[in-house]
């Protein structure tokens, strides 16, 4: 039998005003604008775009402003909007080599052309509270150089005219899209990519870590992490030509990973690839070491059984709007669901002091 | 520059500077829709690696239109973002740039905002340059 039950419409209207108090603050305080959230929390808005999946830093900022900061939710809301717009296309495949770089290390050679440019990093920070900042005190300008040049090469290039470092093998031009079809297993580079880059951060996270903790170790350096603005380029058919008609920041990270050889693979360097929308250091890494370790099977690699390696339950578990939509449904009403489960312990209970394998003895209701 | 290179240019302006910016254009001809401002995604790609395969990154928002003015010139936009005058904006001066008008365009449209964006590389550049690190190395004990 299914019985539906109707209510709490006025308990819900209520719940949602106070939602909207409790999100403004208290009314004395000014309201945060959308050009400081961008300005100011711009990491959480670049977090939202990444694994919002979508580059608006004003959308961004809407949603971290109506999620109360709760950058999940935020998410959600971005992935919701995502779903109501046309897609007008897609672009030429970003050239992350010409990218204005802010940000450029290598963790495996010192004297990179170029040079290592820390841009505005926590790294070498003393990890203090700052209470002047607290006080109100901001010192904030940037040391400008007196020339400088807006692109560097590619760390992987370097490395590569040895010969050392594994080729990037090619593949379709038309990528899969799984924002469009079913994920479907084993998987592809390009769709596990695709899955990484709108992976949460903190999933991602723990299983890279994991995999230098040993389960799936990949022996990665930082080959080169990059942060910057890249050109967005789409050809309009229309006009017969291409346009670079966006410019996004992006955060890319390549890893090496020293490589002894396999049945199909001579001893070189391997790579894993992280890149991201926005500025997201800590998930391009993580995405990375996480490529890496998926990579075991085209490598010709044991599978030892780690959970980095194991594709299905990476891709499958990496998004965090599927996770915490089904994670969250268990706080939903399950009256009818929970009844029937009620109705079979006291009936087991009641079999169990009666003897009767039927379980409709006195006392077991059916 | 060139047709591509202009629409990308007006594509990729701050909304707000390209609308202070045709005030200086004066009177502006009326306009037809040949497609009004229609607000999408584009899906961004990536290459593994870097030069690999390309993959789906995530999408960017955008903002497309195309119109004509009364002498049949047509003006086609594609912009970053959902501003639906950005999109205007950028396809009149697509259109007017292609008429008898292109001269007092560059000069006063698209002239300012390559050297708007010019400087902001350029101090982007700047800022990146002065944290780059000047290594020094030590040398120890009396080996020559």
């Amino acid at each position: 039998m299914y019985v539906a039950a109707k209510g709490g419409e006025e308990a819900i209207a209520a719940a949602h005003d106070w939602l909207g108090e409790m999100r403004r603050g208290p009314a004395d305080l000014p309201s945060l604008s959308l050009e400081q959230i961008a300005a100011q929390l711009s990491l959480c808005v670049a977090r939202v775009m990444s694994e919002g999946s979508l580059y608006d830093e004003e959308l961004a900022s809407l949603a971290v402003k109506q999620a109360r900061g709760d950058l999940i939710e935020a998410i959600f809301l971005i992935r919701a909007y995502r779903t109501t717009l046309p897609r007008l296309g897609a672009s030429a495949p970003l050239d992350t080599g010409r990218m204005l770089c802010e940000r450029r290390i290598s963790a495996i050679f010192k004297d990179i052309p170029g040079g290592q440019v820390l841009g505005p990093t926590f790294d070498y920070t003393h990890r203090l509270l700052d209470f002047a900042l607290a006080a109100g005190d901001e010192r904030a300008a940037a040391t400008l150089a007196g020339t400088a040049a807006q692109h560097r090469p590619r760390v992987s290039d370097h490395l590569g005219q040895e010969g050392l470092l594994r080729n990037e093998p090619p593949g379709p031009e038309t990528p899969p899209d799984a924002t469009r079809q079913p994920m479907e297993l084993p998987a592809d580079r390009a769709l596990r990519l695709q899955t990484l880059a709108r992976a949460d951060e903190g999933f991602l996270l723990g299983l890279a870590y994991s995999t230098q903790r040993g389960y799936g170790r990949t022996h990665a350096f930082v080959g080169e992490l990059r942060i910057g603005s890249v050109e967005v380029e789409i050809e309009l058919p229309e006009l017969g030509f291409s346009i670079t008609f966006a410019e996004i920041v992006a955060t890319e990270c390549e890893t090496v990973n020293q490589f002894t050889g396999s049945r199909t693979e001579p001893a070189q360097f391997t790579r894993g690839y992280g890149l991201v929308m926005g500025r997201c250091e800590r998930k391009a890494i993580s995405m990375s070491l996480v490529d890496r370790a998926l990579q075991w099977r085209e490598l010709g690699e044991d599978d030892t059984g780690a959970p980095a390696q194991d594709e299905e339950f990476v891709l499958m578990h990496a998004d965090n709007i599927q996770a915490t939509g089904f994670l969250e449904h268990i706080k939903l009403p399950h009256y009818v669901d929970f009844q029937a489960e009620l109705e079979l312990i006291r009936r087991i209970r009641a079999t169990q002091a009666t003897g009767d394998p039927t379980g409709t003895a006195p006392g077991g209701r059916s | 520059m060139e047709r591509p290179d202009w629409i990308g240019l007006l594509a990729r302006s701050r909304p707000d500077h390209l609308a202070a910016l045709m005030a200086e254009l004066g009177e502006l001809p009326g306009h037809v829709w040949l497609r009004p401002p229609e607000t999408g995604s584009v899906m961004v790609r990536g290459r593994a690696g870097g030069t690999g395969a390309p993959f789906n990154l995530g999408e960017v928002t955008a903002t497309r239109c195309a119109l004509r003015l009364p002498d049949g010139t047509e003006g086609h936009a594609f912009v970053q973002g959902r501003d639906q005058d950005h999109a205007r904006h950028a396809a009149l001066v697509d259109a007017v740039m292609q008429g008898d008008r292109a001269a007092q365009a560059r000069a006063s449209v698209l002239e300012p905002l390559a050297r708007d964006e010019a400087t902001r590389r350029e101090t982007t550049a700047r800022k990146a340059e002065a944290t780059r690190v000047e290594f020094e190395t030590m040398v120890r004990g009396e080996d020559t």
